[in-house]
């Protein structure tokens, strides 16, 4: 190939950098640490002082609503994986349940209680990787190092469960696909025995700790109204003064047989966040807990179906599959053709452990879905920063974005 | 004689139909049959005029006028406790009826109730902008438009958010192919070098699964590399490569899979 002139110029899209008054444009991202992903953020400044913020988002965009249109239920259940990609179960149920809704369909104790252990120990994971980075943003580094000490024994156990340590793609619609491995149980317990004096550990690195006192208290202050206009949900409403838990309110599997707390704040700023990640880390295992219980109860009573039974819809067990014609014949057009949900139109939201993870499906009877609109809470976490950051200086930038838990595979989608 | 294949729908279809197959409904109920949401919907009634209602998956569903809309929601917002607008996009049904479907998602926390407001519009016209009663609207009009081209009236600041700027074509349309059209094919060559080095540059893979055998340059003959423009015959002696430097490195032992300690007890 010959050479061709390089035409290639800065594209800075009708920003002027020099300018007559005295503000300076800060272009913040998007390949900065803090930018937790792939955020861009254009910073008007007068001083250190933050006047106008602009965020630009949309570097990971996949197109996952276009991709859906393109595949069948059972294909997009992977895709789902890379939205949130820190906390995937928890995308990957908000999926399945949504199009057993839109079907119909009642799941096995079993595989709820299942589903509930990977859900809260996705919550997990992902609390304690938001605590690591936000930390480690601050300048924390142990608790970085502490936390993530955490997670990977819980990736462990999910990696045993799954094979995946990060895309888990373990739950399928109508259920789960296999039961928990031998060892799951006992070492959950082994961790969560040990989990209550991790979290105090990482309070007493921080919570009177006085550069994470200066970083956090009192910096972001979110009000009710802003978060309710804003579209904010999870930890981010719950620290604006909403105590508002989807697992609690609408109750979706068999969190209305738990007890757990909801913890809120009416402060609004980083500190009460931060405060509300912590708690909740303790309720999780509180959940966890009972739904070991649940779970050898289930054995107990011998329920053993992981999947739904619904033949138009969801395959048979392998065992029927490789033994009963029928079954074969209805896999193999599951596989091929796909499952066609009836015509109608549904959005399910679930609690997602950054906040209210929606999917609207509008399905007209086709095995492609007509339109997948996925709700991603952290898209709105960012545009809030469009409202936030300005009054604010330049290091809360970084601990703001620390606290609203913004993770852009879902928000670019 | 070739598929027919519609253009205005240029979507993923079942390559094998049944025509005899009558899809079934998801069932939709009475409103009447939910207090809260008919005394809503009576509440709405009266101010604005409501073309169907139903209740589908514990959702209210309505259908309003659209230069309704924001009398609509204002009045929700405000006498009717739904304090959120949790999502906000469109449907495409441009090859079925010629219009758009836009609805609302809302949710009331304090009566745990959300409610889905719908209407349609024809294809050019826009839609009037919520953003000034909620302001989650801003990004969601902005993805509205970035998707479909569906403009919002009032908005104050219209221009797409997931695209980059300069994008041409709205991908969310059912007539907008999944591989992107020509204009998506050739951006980053037309942007940079300008439209007549197309034929100089030609093409971009874009299958990430594809290895050339005769690329020496890319290591896809990993172990086995040629230097450039060497004839390649097939029978070039592997080239094993070490990961640990000749002597070793300071405090980096090297790894002896024989020496090393393999524990089978997975419960530690």
């Amino acid at each position: 190939m010959a050479q061709v002139t390089n035409r290639l110029t800065p594209f800075f899209e009708n920003i002027t950098f020099d300018r007559e008054d005295n503000e300076v444009v800060l272009n913040f991202g998007p390949q900065h640490p803090s930018a937790h992903g792939q955020l861009r953020l254009m910073l008007h400044l007068q001083q250190e002082q933050i006047v106008k913020a602009h965020p630009d988002v949309g570097y990971l965009h996949r197109g996952m609503e276009k991709m859906a249109e393109n595949m069948i239920y059972n294909e997009f259940m992977p895709t789902t994986d890379r939205m949130d990609y820190i906390a995937s179960s928890s995308n990957n149920y908000g999926f399945a349940l949504a199009v057993e809704k839109l079907i119909g369909l009642e799941v096995p104790r079993r595989a709820k209680v299942i589903r509930m252990l990977l859900l809260e120990i996705n919550r997990l994971m992902s609390h304690l990787f938001w605590l690591a980075t936000t930390a480690l943003d601050i300048g924390a580094m142990t608790v970085f190092l502490y936390a993530f000490r955490e997670r990977e024994y819980l990736m462990d156990i999910i990696e045993g469960y799954c094979g995946a340590r990060l895309t888990h793609s373990a739950i399928r619609i109508g259920g789960v696909p296999l039961d928990i491995q031998d060892s799951f149980l006992h070492q959950l317990r082994i961790f969560l025995n040990k989990f209550p004096q991790d979290i105090k550990d990482y309070e007493d690195l921080l919570d009177t700790n006085r550069i994470w006192l200066m970083r956090m208290e009192e910096v972001g202050t979110i009000s009710t109204e802003m978060a309710l206009s804003w579209g904010c949900t999870g930890p981010m409403l719950r620290a604006s003064g909403v105590a508002w838990d989807i697992r609690k309110e609408e109750p979706y599997e068999l969190y209305d047989e738990v007890e757990f707390n909801v913890p809120f704040s009416d402060k609004g700023d980083n500190f009460a966040r931060y405060r509300i990640y912590m708690e909740e880390m303790r309720e999780s295992a509180k959940i966890l807990y009972q739904c070991i219980d649940m779970y050898e109860k289930c054995v107990k009573d011998g329920q053993t179906e992981l999947m739904a039974h619904s033949p138009k819809y969801i395959s048979a067990p392998k065992l029927d599959i490789m033994t009963q014609n029928y079954s074969l014949m209805q896999h193999f057009v599951l596989v091929t053709q796909g499952m066609r949900p009836p015509v109608g139109e549904v959005y399910v939201a679930t609690e997602s452990p950054k906040g209210e993870l929606g999917y609207f499906i509008n399905s007209q009877g086709d095995a492609y879905p007509y339109r997948l609109k996925l709700r991603a809470p952290s898209f709105w976490h960012t545009g809030i920063l469009t409202d936030l950051l300005p009054g604010h200086y330049i290091p809360d930038v970084v601990s703001i974005i620390g606290t609203t838990n913004i993770v852009f595979g879902e928000v670019d989608r | 004689m070739r598929a027919y294949k519609p253009k205005d729908n240029v979507q993923k279809k079942p390559y094998y139909t049944d025509r005899y197959y009558v899809a079934p409904q998801v069932p939709k109920y009475d409103v009447a049959s939910d207090e809260v949401f008919s005394s809503d919907l009576d509440a709405i009634k009266a101010k604005f005029e409501v073309k169907e209602s139903y209740i589908q998956v514990e959702q209210m569903v309505i259908y309003i006028n659209p230069h309704d809309i924001y009398g609509v929601l204002e009045f929700m917002r405000d006498e009717l406790q739904y304090t959120q607008l949790s999502e906000l996009s469109a449907i495409d049904f441009l090859a079925k009826s010629g219009e758009f479907e836009i609805f609302y998602q809302m949710l009331s926390m304090t009566k745990r109730r959300r409610i889905r407001v719908k209407y349609f519009i024809k294809q050019g016209q826009a839609v009037d902008s919520v953003e000034k009663l909620f302001r989650s609207a801003d990004w969601s009009e902005r993805e509205m438009f970035d998707m479909f081209g569906i403009e919002a009236n009032g908005h104050p600041f219209m221009k797409r958010i997931l695209m980059p700027y300069d994008w041409q074509g709205y991908p969310l349309l059912k007539t907008y192919p999944l591989q992107g059209d020509e204009f998506a094919a050739w951006y980053e060559v037309d942007k940079i070098y300008g439209k007549e080095a197309r034929e100089e540059i030609g093409p971009e893979l874009r299958d990430t699964a594809r290895v050339d055998r005769y690329d020496s340059q890319r290591f896809a003959r990993l172990g086995h590399e040629v230097p450039k423009g060497t004839e390649i015959t097939g029978n070039e002696p592997k080239n094993p490569q070490e990961y640990q430097e000749e002597g070793g490195v300071f405090m980096v032992k090297k790894f002896d899979k024989a020496s090393s300690k393999v524990i089978d007890d997975p419960q530690r």
